[in-house]
């Protein structure tokens, strides 16, 4: 009989501690999610980097696994490298044109299914990442825990990568991978409209 | 406690005229006043009407105008009726080259007759869903990319000034790829008999209305 009291008492005492107010404060705006999640979400909520990083993961996937399996470790650790350098140097030149004729060459490639070799390919992603990633680490600069922040960008673009390029490998009727060239040449047709966008100023 | 419930809701809804002459809402009355609060005309926190706020705005754009619906509509039916690979190269150029338009059109480089142009497009591309008139891949990537750069060129020097343009340029070519697919599922009808002929009556109101643009656009 006892022993059948304890668990009880032992999980209302449990459920009474999950309930100490202290630990409620998990959403406050002051704390925010932690700098972590926000580069986490900084990542989603910037979309030249979104479309770079769909743009790579689509190409990728058309070229193949191993294309695939390269530029899901080359682009994060690039990207890493250029977020050390932007925090490092955050007073560098200023690259928006760059930025957007990246991912529009990148959404051109996946639209011409251009069949480059996969060091080609993996160079073009290291590229990509140290310019975007240059450009994600001089807006952490300021922040005092800027390095967890840049982790979690990197984090977010390892997941999509893999998550995106997967899917892609793995399709092998001709219309999917037809659909896959048209959301390539959307991504080259918005940067041809931001390419205009920037030169009117 | 169930019957004094429906006792009471009993007693409420037998007498509804006295209690509005009591000066009380009837629950018609708060019904009718929570669907007027919820009318999503007021919705409009987050959004400046004709800027290029965002995704919203630019989604809108193209499907703002018959005429723009008409031809890229048009090009996803062509794309249908001649099968593979156009189905495919025509929703893949289309776009690009309109964004080239928009592009030309956001430098300021002029284009004449812009709008005879799309009228102009909606005219041919009609009369080819119309007629079933087949062209090697080349030439149909070609006649389409040329019309494309009409609409572009219009779109672009449109599109409103704005803080948000690259959202604003996602849901712009996001509208113009989900038209196209639009056109190439109605197109899929065509594998009855039934099917094909409603396209190619579809491809003639699309002239018709292409003829009435051009009659606008030249008066």
């Amino acid at each position: 009989m006892m022993a059948g009291r304890w668990p009880a008492t032992g999980i209302l005492l449990l459920g009474s501690a999950m309930l100490w107010p202290t630990s409620a404060d998990a959403h406050l705006v002051s704390t925010g999610f932690g700098s972590f999640y926000d580069g986490v979400v900084h990542l989603a909520l910037t979309p030249h980097d979104v479309l770079m990083v769909l743009g790579l993961a689509l190409f990728a996937g058309l070229r193949g696994a191993t294309t695939a399996r390269a530029l899901v470790c080359g682009l994060p650790i690039a990207w890493l490298c250029g977020g050390l350098l932007g925090m490092a140097l955050p007073s560098g030149p200023d690259h928006p044109v760059a930025s957007v004729i990246s991912f529009t060459v990148v959404g051109a490639l996946v639209a011409a299914d251009l069949k480059l070799p996969q060091m080609a390919v993996l160079g073009l992603g290291c590229m990509a990442g140290l310019l975007h990633g240059y450009a994600n680490g001089t807006s952490m600069a300021e922040s005092y825990h800027g390095g967890l922040a840049l982790a979690g960008t990197v984090t977010e673009v390892f997941i999509a990568m893999v998550l995106v390029s997967a899917l892609v490998v793995s399709r092998r009727a001709e219309w999917e991978r037809i659909a896959v060239r048209v959301g390539g040449s959307w991504i080259a047709a918005i940067g041809m409209l931001m390419v205009g966008w920037l030169a009117r100023g | 406690m169930l019957g004094r419930e429906n006792v009471g809701m009993k007693t409420t809804t037998s007498y509804p005229s006295m209690q509005a002459h009591a000066g009380r809402p009837t629950n018609w009355q708060l019904m009718a006043l929570a669907v007027l609060v919820l009318l999503p005309a007021t919705a409009h926190a987050h959004e400046e009407v004709g800027g290029a706020t965002g995704f919203t705005s630019g989604f809108h754009h193209p499907i703002s105008g018959i005429d723009h619906i008409l031809a890229m509509v048009a090009v996803g039916l062509w794309g249908a009726q001649l099968g593979k690979p156009a189905i495919w190269m025509l929703p893949v150029a289309f776009p690009m080259m309109m964004a080239c338009g928009g592009m030309l059109g956001l430098l300021g480089v002029p284009l004449p007759g812009v709008e005879i142009g799309i009228a102009l497009s909606a005219l041919v591309l009609g009369v080819l869903v119309l007629g079933h008139i087949r062209f090697p891949l080349w030439a149909a990537v070609a006649v389409v990319a040329v019309f494309a750069i009409f609409h572009g060129h219009a779109h672009g020097t449109e599109l409103p000034p704005g803080s948000s343009a690259i959202t604003y340029s996602i849901g712009f070519v996001i509208a113009t790829g989900l038209l196209h697919a639009f056109g190439i599922l109605i197109g899929l009808v065509q594998h009855w008999t039934a099917g094909k002929w409603t396209i190619r009556a579809a491809g003639g109101v699309v002239a018709a209305g292409g003829v009435y643009f051009l009659w606008m656009a030249l008066a």
